[in-house]
């Protein structure tokens, strides 16, 4: 127990202590997201006919914060370990890969709701959503950040360089995220792009996030937390594994 | 039961490390024991293999073949309690910028299972004249005090057995001191050592029993001073300042004006030197020596003597 306590502990201090860069800075961008989109479409759109633009936009940002910044949290503390070569000071305790992984998922999942808290409180200037069932709120919120924390440690231990982990974070995480429903309802979409979107686990996440603020979307929340709660399995299983073996951390 | 106990090790990297292209094989059927309480010496040119053993002892790379023991727990299996018994100060300078010289400890204290451990930290802070960087971030220290850190972190847990992977290199002579003086009262107290260096004298000086490896190959292996009395028990060293004639630089060891020929006996001497007289030169500042153990290293990295004593591989 005090093992993974101590690298949980150690993994939220890390970032805790450039709270700039690792929560300032995503609440910032989301809330600047927040007063564009929101003045700019504000009048122009209404999501299931009775939400407003603005009110529809505060979950979408605010899992998006979720998502992003538990990817990056797990996935930049791997890679710089790895590359300032500390990573043996954890390699060489009697650490095990379960261990490793609450701790770093953990940390991950603290980080991505920290941001979101943040960024929804921000956005609570622009726009008071309802909450129609909280529970589904925290589930998503919870589910989503450990399912994004486990894929940044997989990128953290795949990636031999930064700019490795970035290709990983620009090219799949960044668009997955906002082709999953952040700014718009799905059903907005020509009927193709609707199913490719029910091809991405990010948007399920979404969608069951939402779901608890205003109890209308896309698809039933119950489907989501199948898909997510899967997809969640899944990636944890690769990560387990990947600890498990040394994959790319032990010779 | 052994401190250590490596058991047949191999370890082969694949291809293309390197650029070779081909496998290397980086150790190659390496077996011996460290008894407790032992100050061992694992020496071999750069290369050899020492740190790649060194590295499967502490769980950081796996052995190819056979396997390694630590008070009995094998590395692989049994990869915990192993570990628990093992503190290992690693060759590189390796720090965590975002903590501070305590914090480090603390957390490498917690990763061990121990919580609480201030008074040991402190302890440790002090013997290695730490005390007034405890509160320092670790991008403030000199590249000495880092190396202190490292040896603090890798006795947090108060191991049985300690790994010392070249601790001196680039250190200067006053932090080599305080770290001989604090690794032999540890010795003293109980704990095995076991070190790796570059620094012959040192070797000599602290540990009972040395290990040569050459090209992954365990080459030599008894104690020190069987090592030392197996060599050629004397060197003629001189000075000169124009170059030896061929077969007489063969045999010996010259480094810029200076030379040195293994001797056994007061003939062996003369020899060398109406050889260096006939060759027309004059050699200075004649002196002889005891061999010492760069004598007996290079002796045995050359193979071409059977500097081997009983026990060796």
């Amino acid at each position: 127990m005090i093992g993974w306590r101590t690298l949980f502990y150690k993994e939220v201090l890390r970032f805790w202590k450039v709270s700039f860069q690792t929560v300032a800075a995503p609440v910032l961008t989301a809330v600047l997201y927040m007063m564009i989109f929101g003045h700019v479409l504000e009048d122009h759109v209404k999501v299931y006919d009775t939400v407003s633009y603005t009110a529809f936009l505060v979950p979408g940002l605010v899992m998006m914060s979720v998502l992003q910044n538990a990817f990056a949290n797990s996935a930049s503390s791997l890679v710089q370990s790895k590359i300032m070569g500390n990573l043996v000071f954890l390699l060489m305790t009697p650490l095990s890969h379960w261990n490793w992984f609450f701790a770093y998922v953990g940390s991950s999942v603290v980080r991505g709701l920290l941001v979101g808290a943040g960024v929804f409180a921000s956005t609570l200037f622009y726009a008071v959503p309802t909450f129609v069932a909280p529970g589904w709120i925290v589930v998503f919120a919870v589910l989503g950040a450990a399912m994004l924390g486990t894929l940044g440690l997989i990128a953290g231990l795949w990636a031999d360089k930064f700019d490795q982990m970035a290709a990983f974070q620009n090219f799949v995480i960044m668009p997955m995220t906002f082709l999953s429903g952040v700014f718009y309802s799905i059903h907005s979409l020509p009927a193709f792009w609707q199913g490719v979107s029910h091809l991405n686990p990010f948007f399920y996440m979404i969608d069951g996030f939402r779901y608890g603020f205003f109890g209308v979307s896309d698809v039933s929340p119950w489907l989501s937390l199948g898909v997510v709660g899967t997809a969640f399995l899944f990636v944890s299983a690769v990560a387990v594994h990947l600890l498990r073996t040394g994959y790319k951390i032990r010779g | 039961m052994p401190a250590i106990s490596f058991q047949s090790v191999s370890k082969t990297f694949a291809a293309g490390r390197g650029g070779t292209g081909k496998p290397l094989k980086a150790l190659d059927d390496v077996s011996f024991d460290i008894e407790p309480g032992e100050f061992f010496g694992l020496l071999g040119p750069n290369g050899a293999g020492k740190t790649t053993l060194i590295s499967i002892l502490a769980g950081l790379s796996r052995a190819t073949r056979g396997r390694v023991l630590v008070q009995g727990h094998d590395v692989q299996a049994d990869y915990a309690e192993a570990r628990r018994c093992l503190g290992v100060v690693p060759q590189e300078l390796v720090f965590d910028p975002f903590f501070n010289v305590r914090e480090t400890l603390r957390f490498q204290s917690g990763y061990f299972g121990v919580s609480h451990n201030d008074d040991w930290i402190d302890e440790l802070l002090a013997s290695l004249g730490l005390a007034d960087k405890a509160e320092a971030n670790m991008r403030q220290l000199s590249g000495g005090m880092k190396r202190r850190v490292l040896v603090a972190q890798a006795l947090v847990h108060k191991p049985p057995v300690i790994v010392l992977d070249e601790p001196t290199a680039g250190v200067d002579v006053e932090l080599r001191q305080t770290l001989w003086q604090f690794i032999a009262r540890l010795n003293r107290e109980g704990h095995t050592v076991l070190l790796t260096t570059h620094y012959l004298e040192e070797a000599e000086a602290l540990c009972g029993r040395i290990a040569m490896l050459k090209q992954g190959r365990v080459v030599a292996l008894a104690r020190t001073s069987e090592l030392l009395d197996a060599a050629s028990s004397n060197v003629l060293r001189f000075k000169i300042d124009s170059e030896l004639p061929k077969e007489l630089a063969r045999k010996a060891r010259i480094t810029g004006r200076i030379v040195q020929f293994p001797a056994h006996d007061a003939l062996e001497v003369e020899r060398y030197l109406a050889a260096v007289r006939e060759a027309g030169l004059r050699a200075q500042d004649v002196e002889i020596r005891k061999a010492d153990l760069e004598d007996v290293f290079l002796d045995v990295m050359a193979g071409d003597r059977a500097a081997r004593p009983a026990g060796a591989a």
